[in-house]
């Protein structure tokens, strides 16, 4: 990724400086794959599905953002002026996560909803399909080369000019974006009615429903909550990456696919803590091994967590039930 | 499972290959145009044939034992990568291409057992998980290797397999001449060679203990132990089998292509074409899967760029706009047909007898039933 070579070539004299600067870097691009793992983490928490297609909707996302920022750029949007740059990323933030949320659960109610009583394989493959339908629509609409995301945000460094570690606008705009709604989300999941449908779902659908809970409409709201999540993941990603192309959705799908399964898939802050170890895994990786190595280091961990610990770091053991 | 023999369970397919040993053969009009079609399909097919060994590996894992194996172009990459290594002048083995088919046949095997031996007890899609993470570290290994593999560039030359002298004779009388990078008919027959082989190989695994123990597995892995079948065992047997056809295809594609090719070529959508090969003819079907790669491999190397040629010849796309690209259309052909065979014909187009009935008390659901209840 280009940032992080960026950031790593950064002067950090000592070695602790170094070590800070990796962690940090780590953290920031942490917060953004755990934004993607939630979705695949609480589709799969629900219906049990690797959801294929939830990094493809993350990389329209991610060209609707670049889009709505062409187009307001060419109303003489004034991205310099601080008060219309935040009202226009609030504007992204508001009209990308619906976008990919009302997609998402369109792709659901088409695709998967037909096959909820099928073998396991099905909606499996079907969800590959709807990845490859995707990403094609992605090149048509954006093209085969990389696209270059406007570079709206300064990177200066707050911690001052001559600082031994760097943390830029851009650093504090991704967690002042991610973090609260990852704290909203919480919030919703713990401590509402819909939060609680979701989790008595989850456990087991068939009481759920016993109980008056509509699970169609709870898969629809999970759906929708995923698809929003990572809308929002797509805008941070463009103003921090700068560079948006129609196969992201394949590569950053499947490192937040591995946040969520190393956290314990199908378990909510499990999938943060993925996020954030794999965040600091690819900066460590980048920094220490060799950049080229580090998306070979990402699997290795993954299989790796997945022969000795199946069931993530904050998963319970389940038994298969027969 | 029915004791027919293999004749009788396909009855067109002595017929089919008659066609293909027959069609190198026929005398065409000296037109060059005609000739040139000759040619282009001989060698197509000869990919085909190829492809079509790979699929047929992928199918034991994944049609007779059911473990959905997301990583398959990345032994049929490593294959193709011992073949290259064991052979290209820049190495000091050249041995030549019977000890590198096998040697790379074994490879993969090993590489696929080692791989298995600790995560076939996974889970289905946690297995699936593991298989494409295998796939893609291999990728990355072998383009970051640049010392070993030569980067992106690949091994090259792969030398043509040496003639055995008793062919010169036969070969002359039918007009083939004996050069591998003169008659593509050489490869031709190589490779449908080999895939005959495997087909008789496959068709008589399939109904030895072996076959049956792997579509028990697949049924009900419970059960299938209860009846004193090594679940562990078998299921390592499907994967070494499998990974180990997937790296005889990658020796013969090297040795075709002359070449590794890049790391590039063994992607994730390699695997996942193959994959769609296998679901489109029907899980567990070896006619099914021969089916399905002469449907999309054709599709995808022959239909595809012939299309193309079309919209360019017929001047509908001066502007080169891409939307007007057939092949920038291709990705969507494929998820389409996957989403819709799932959909409607989850046991492909020409399935086997066992999982059709196992599906058929399957269909779409009315809406608003309960889940699945695992």
């Amino acid at each position: 990724m280009t940032s992080l070579s960026f950031l790593a070539a950064a002067d950090a004299s000592g070695l602790w400086e170094t070590l800070g600067q990796y962690t940090l870097i780590g953290l920031t691009n942490g917060m953004l794959f755990a934004l993607i793992a939630l979705g695949y983490t609480m589709v799969y928490g629900i219906i049990e599905l690797i959801n294929f297609a939830h990094g493809d909707v993350f990389m329209l996302g991610s060209f609707l953002a670049l889009a709505m920022i062409n187009v307001m750029t060419g109303r003489d949007w004034d991205w310099s002026d601080p008060q219309m740059l935040w009202l226009g990323i609030g504007l992204l933030l508001l009209v990308v996560p619906l976008f990919c949320a009302a997609l998402n659960v369109t792709i659901d109610r088409v695709v998967y909803k037909p096959l909820r009583r099928a073998p396991k394989l099905a909606p499996l493959v079907s969800a590959i399909g709807v990845s490859f339908v995707l990403m094609n629509v992605g090149l048509l609409w954006g093209g085969a080369a990389d696209r270059h995301f406007p570079d709206l945000i300064s990177r200066q460094n707050l911690l001052g000019d001559d600082a031994a570690i760097g943390f830029t606008a851009k650093d504090l705009m991704v967690v002042a974006i991610t973090v609260p709604i990852m704290a909203a989300l919480t919030v919703f999941v713990k401590a509402t009615r819909l939060g609680k449908a979701m989790r008595a779902t989850a456990q087991d659908p068939v009481a759920a429903q016993l109980m008056g809970i509509n699970i169609d409409r709870v898969i629809a709201l999970t759906f929708a909550l995923g698809g929003a999540l990572a809308g929002a993941a797509a805008v941070v990603y463009g103003l921090y990456i700068n560079t948006v192309s129609y196969q992201m959705g394949f590569q950053n799908g499947l490192y937040a696919f591995t946040a969520a399964v190393l956290g314990g898939i199908g378990n909510i802050p499990g999938a943060v803590l993925g996020g954030l170890v794999i965040g600091l895994a690819r900066a460590f990786g980048s920094g220490y091994v060799g950049e080229r190595w580090t998306s070979a280091l990402v699997f290795v961990i993954l299989i790796a967590i997945l022969v000795f610990r199946p069931a993530g770091l904050l998963g319970a053991r389940t038994r298969e039930k027969v | 499972m029915s004791n027919t023999t293999a004749p009788k369970r396909f009855p067109m397919a002595w017929f089919y290959l008659a066609l293909l040993v027959a069609y190198p053969l026929l005398v065409y009009p000296e037109n060059a145009l005609f000739r040139l079609t000759e040619i282009s399909i001989g060698m197509q097919l000869t990919y085909i044939f190829i492809y079509a060994i790979l699929a047929l590996g992928l199918n034991v894992v994944v049609g007779y034992t059911g473990l959905l194996h997301l990583g398959i172009a990345a032994f049929f990459g490593i294959g193709a990568y011992i073949t290259g290594i064991l052979t290209v002048p820049a190495y000091p083995f050249q041995v030549g291409f019977i000890a590198a088919l096998v040697l790379s046949t074994a490879g993969a095997a090993l590489l696929g057992v080692l791989l298995g031996a600790p995560t076939l007890r996974l889970r289905g899609d946690y297995l699936a998980i593991v298989t494409l993470g295998f796939g893609e570290v291999t990728r990355f290994t072998l383009r970051n290797l640049e010392e070993i593999t030569a980067g992106t560039r690949g091994l090259n030359p792969v030398p043509p397999p040496q003639l055995p002298g008793v062919l010169a004779t036969p070969l002359s009388w039918l007009g083939i001449q004996p050069d591998w990078s003169l008659d593509y008919r050489l490869f031709y027959y190589l490779a449908l060679g080999l895939l005959v082989l495997v087909v008789v190989l496959l068709t008589n695994l399939e109904r030895s203990r072996l076959g049956r123990a792997w579509v028990a597995i697949r049924e009900d892995e419970l059960a299938a132990t209860c009846m004193g079948i090594n679940a562990a065992r078998v299921k390592l047997s499907a994967f070494a089998l499998g990974c180990g056809l997937a790296g005889m295809a990658g020796c013969l594609y090297a040795t075709t292509l002359t070449s590794t090719a890049g790391p590039d070529a063994f992607d994730f959508n390699r695997s996942i074409i193959m994959l769609c090969c296998i679901i489109l003819g029907g899980l567990g079907s070896l006619r099914g899967t021969l089916l399905g790669v002469v449907l999309l491999i054709g599709f995808d190397n022959v239909a595809a760029p012939v299309l193309d040629g079309l919209i360019q010849g017929a001047n509908i796309n001066p502007n080169g706009n891409p939307l007007l690209t057939f092949s920038n259309w291709k990705l969507l052909i494929f998820g389409v047909a996957l989403i819709v065979m799932m959909r409607f014909r989850p046991e492909g187009l020409l399935p086997s007898r066992v999982v059709e009935e196992e599906l058929v008390g399957y269909a779409p659901q009315p809406r608003g039933k309960l889940l699945r209840a695992r």
